[in-house]
């Protein structure tokens, strides 16, 4: 029996019980932008990169479910220029310093950045003040780039079982915390799934930044929208 | 080291235990913990996630999340002054000032000797009866300078709270006009003898008869909603009254738990009987702290007349109890999946959607949350069918609708009407005069500007929660919307980005325009923020949060365009206000301490 489909940007995508829009997008190796949603995890919806148009209603691909025949659109200018705002917010929210990042090349924020060809940050800096944490001898925290996707949440709680990091505060004053009063007292390691699921470059190893030369890193390769999977 | 932990393991022992250590029960531990201690303290957090195997992180995630739990010591004395436009407009900001002057401390900080933290809340539900303001949770409403004064003193000599003068705390219910609930001559139990003589799938079927929808404001059928919960599969069903009134200007259910708490106890019974649930939870807002030894009692009063608990009315099969959590200042926590996060003692973020609570909703079971009124709303039809109750109000609309009239007028309070009545009929009756505009269903409603006020409060036409905040020619309707658009930064709980960041960038853009920086261009980006928030937020909260700005923008454009005073684009530094932390370290604020803008 053929799998039912929908129609993304045009294109007809099978999808199978119990999926969402972005699941059934990957398989078929279509990209929509996304940042807090990992194939590897349940969705957690909060970015809002990913809303598409399902049959002319906006919604999160990470969570919406696709009905037989449904009309989707993603890469459309309305959704593309909304996207970019959403962008340009998380760059405000947090400090983002390109240039001198050693995620640079390597970071999704960028990446989505230009693939939705964002010129400048438009809003006005929130410069929020993010002390860093290099209290653990492997691993360095530089919650100035977070941006509170979660998946380090989950990947701790989940995978690793062991709680190492948990959201708090509220609204613009929401930030990551970890388990104890600093990272080095949590029971964290560079095994941990934890230590890999970042988006952008809050959880640093320590000793091999810049060990491959920019110019040559994942994202100057080929562009995000290469990797269906944005990783 | 030790001593701190024995310290607050003594009075935590305590509250863990009629806790029953349950980790659901982590917000109202964390609420008796500060209660008890004045804060949350760190080791307080260490023994606490010892005693219920949850990280720290967890409940400090948890205890961060709510405006009224401190982390850090926040002094013998926590006043936080309602600061929604009617408190403004009562004059609010010069009663905290003159407060923060006598008694040395500076608004948002905690003064140098520990005594006092003094800052703002979000409305506190006293509109009707302000200024208004918590100490210590407890609401003191009818400030004056005076009584100002006198509250200095009583802080100043350390006199306890429970010292005070009683008229202080004092709360009128404002009742100004009854119609078929207020005025009901209610007894408790007739209801459900009404319901065990008709049985459970009649009544339903009385509910669905007497089109009675939500009363929270979305206008959901009521009968709809019992029904599918009671059709969803799961090992327990759940009844959940939505007690946590955040809507500034929103006042009536506080009057309702006050007066008609049994009222609004057997309505949930009722859904009880009907959808099969054991359990049902009150979830009240921090602000109504207040009301909680009364409704225990109430609920004390109903289990001894055989109404609640188990063989209710002699039915050995209908058994069903109530308990009360309370809320710690999260606005958002009115949506009803925040809601139940919340009554689960996690941070109160809205979930996705769907499943909705009706089939996965309390412990991921099948719930109902309801409102306060529309509990109380189904006694009646109960008791005097489904067709009777049809019959009032309109056609899209049956029944009645308590309103919650606060602001310019002269008899702010709780008028209840048929569905249906006109705004300037509300208007005549609670002596409003020269009105500019009314803010209908809180600051997430509608601003209805003159010329409109034929229209009528239904579903169909103006649907409302029950705020009806009215603004006289006095009033500036650019800082009404600037007040609710920083009431809605405070309130955003900050899972999705647009709302998050939006809400945050809208309230300075929305300073930046009162300080005389605008430029139209700063317009066009506001109306472009506003539609990003409309288009991608998570839930309402972030839906309905440029409402008060689309529509002022709409109807009052001269109030924005005499800020816009500026044609070209106008950078937002003020060079004047970079002063000002030299000006207060100085103590000058003459003119020669201030720069003039280079024209």
């Amino acid at each position: 029996m053929n799998n039912p489909t929908f129609t993304l940007d045009g294109k007809t995508i099978p999808f199978t019980e119990g999926q969402t829009i972005i699941q059934a997008a990957i398989a078929a190796s279509v990209y929509i932008p996304h940042l807090c949603f990992n194939p590897e995890f349940k969705a957690h919806g909060s970015c809002k990169l990913c809303t598409v148009k399902a049959n002319g209603r906006k919604t999160a691909s990470c969570t919406a479910q696709p009905q037989p025949d449904m009309i989707v659109e993603s890469n459309i200018q309305e959704l593309n220029d909304e996207r970019r705002a959403l962008l340009q917010m998380l760059f405000v929210e947090g400090n983002h310093f390109c240039p001198s990042c050693e995620m640079s090349g390597q970071c999704q924020l960028q990446a989505t950045a230009y693939e939705l060809n964002m010129m400048s940050p438009h809003f006005d800096h929130f410069f929020p003040d993010r002390p860093l944490d290099a209290s653990h001898p492997e691993y360095l925290l530089d919650f100035n780039r977070c941006i509170l996707c979660s998946l380090c949440v989950q990947a701790s709680r989940d995978v690793d079982g062991k709680n190492v990091f948990a959201l708090a505060g509220r609204g613009i004053n929401s930030h990551l915390i970890v388990n104890a009063s600093q990272l080095a007292e949590t029971g964290f390691s560079g095994d941990d799934k934890a230590a890999h699921v970042c988006p952008v470059g809050v959880i640093l190893k320590k000793r091999v930044g810049f060990v491959v030369p920019v110019g040559q890193r994942k994202y100057d390769l080929l562009p995000i929208s290469a990797l269906a999977k944005g990783d | 080291m030790v001593s701190q932990v024995s310290t607050h393991a003594g009075y935590l022992d305590d509250i863990l235990a009629r806790h029953h250590h349950r980790t659901n029960q982590l917000l109202q531990v964390l609420i008796e913990a500060q209660a008890h201690y004045g804060y949350i303290h760190t080791s307080a957090i260490d023994y606490l996630s010892l005693q219920l195997q949850l990280p720290r992180a967890q409940i400090e995630g948890v205890a961060s999340f709510y405006s009224f739990l401190y982390l850090q010591p926040h002094g013998d004395y926590r006043v936080l002054f309602s600061d929604n436009i009617t408190d403004r407009m009562l004059g609010n900001m010069d009663l905290m000032l003159s407060l923060c002057k006598q008694l040395w401390v500076e608004p948002g900080k905690i003064s140098e000797d520990g005594l006092l933290f003094v800052s703002t809340t979000s409305c506190t539900g006293m509109c009707d009866q302000g200024p208004a303001l918590l100490i210590n949770n407890i609401a003191i409403n009818q400030l004056t300078g005076e009584r100002i004064n006198e509250i200095c003193v009583l802080i100043r000599e350390r006199v306890p709270l429970l010292e005070w003068p009683a008229e202080y705390f004092e709360i009128a219910d404002n009742i100004r006009r009854s119609d078929i609930l207020l005025g009901s001559n209610f007894q408790s139990g007739r209801s459900l003898t009404a319901l065990l003589q008709r049985g459970t799938a009649e009544t339903l079927q009385q509910i669905k008869v007497s089109r009675l929808r939500g009363r929270g404001g979305a206008g959901f059928s009521t009968g709809m909603k019992w029904e599918l919960c009671q059709a969803a599969t799961g090992r327990e069903h759940f009844v959940v009254c939505n007690a946590d009134e955040g809507e500034p200007g929103t006042f009536k259910d506080r009057v309702l738990l006050n007066r008609y708490a049994d009222m609004v106890f057997e309505g949930m019974t009722l859904c009880a009987r009907i959808i099969g649930a054991k359990r049902g939870f009150l979830y009240l807002r921090g602000e109504y702290r207040y009301l909680l030894e009364p409704l225990l009692s109430v609920l004390q009063g109903r289990r001894e007349k055989n109404l609640l608990g188990t063989s209710i009315l002699g039915n050995n099969d209908f058994n069903f109890d109530i308990e009360i959590h309370l809320g710690a200042g999260a606005y958002v926590c009115g949506e009803e999946s925040a809601l139940i996060e919340s009554l689960e003692g996690h941070r109160g973020t809205p979930r996705n959607r769907p499943p909705f609570p009706v089939t996965h909703g309390y412990l991921n079971q099948p719930t109902v949350v309801n409102n306060v009124e529309t509990f109380a709303a189904t006694c009646l039809i109960a008791q005097n069918g489904g067709a009777w109750y049809a019959g009032i109000g309109t056609d899209t609309s049956s029944g009645s609708k308590i309103l919650s009239v606060s602001g310019d007028c002269e008899r702010p309070g709780l008028y209840e009407y048929p569905f249906g009545v006109t705004v300037a009929q509300v208007l005549s009756d609670c002596g409003a005069k020269d009105t500019q505009a009314v803010q209908i269903s809180g600051p997430s409603g509608v601003c209805i500007a003159a010329g409109e006020f034929q229209r009528r409060i239904a579903f169909d036409d103006i649907p409302t929660a029950g705020a009806f905040m009215v603004f006289d020619q006095s009033r500036d309707m650019f800082e009404v919307a600037r007040n609710f658009v920083h009431f809605f930064a405070h309130e955003s709980c900050g899972f999705c980005t647009p709302c998050r960041v939006g809400t945050s960038l809208l309230s300075n853009m929305m300073d930046k325009l009162s300080q005389g920086h605008g430029s139209a261009c700063d317009l066009v980006e506001i109306e472009k923020l506003n539609l990003l928030l409309q288009s991608t937020s998570h839930c309402g909260l972030g839906h309905s949060a440029c409402n008060p700005v689309l529509d002022t923008i709409a109807k009052f454009k001269p109030a924005y365009d005499i800020r816009l005073t500026h044609k070209e684009f106008t950078p937002a530094f003020d060079l004047d206000s970079a002063l000002s932390q030299a000006r207060q370290m100085t103590g000058r604020d003459d003119a020669g301490a201030h720069l003039r803008e280079c024209e």
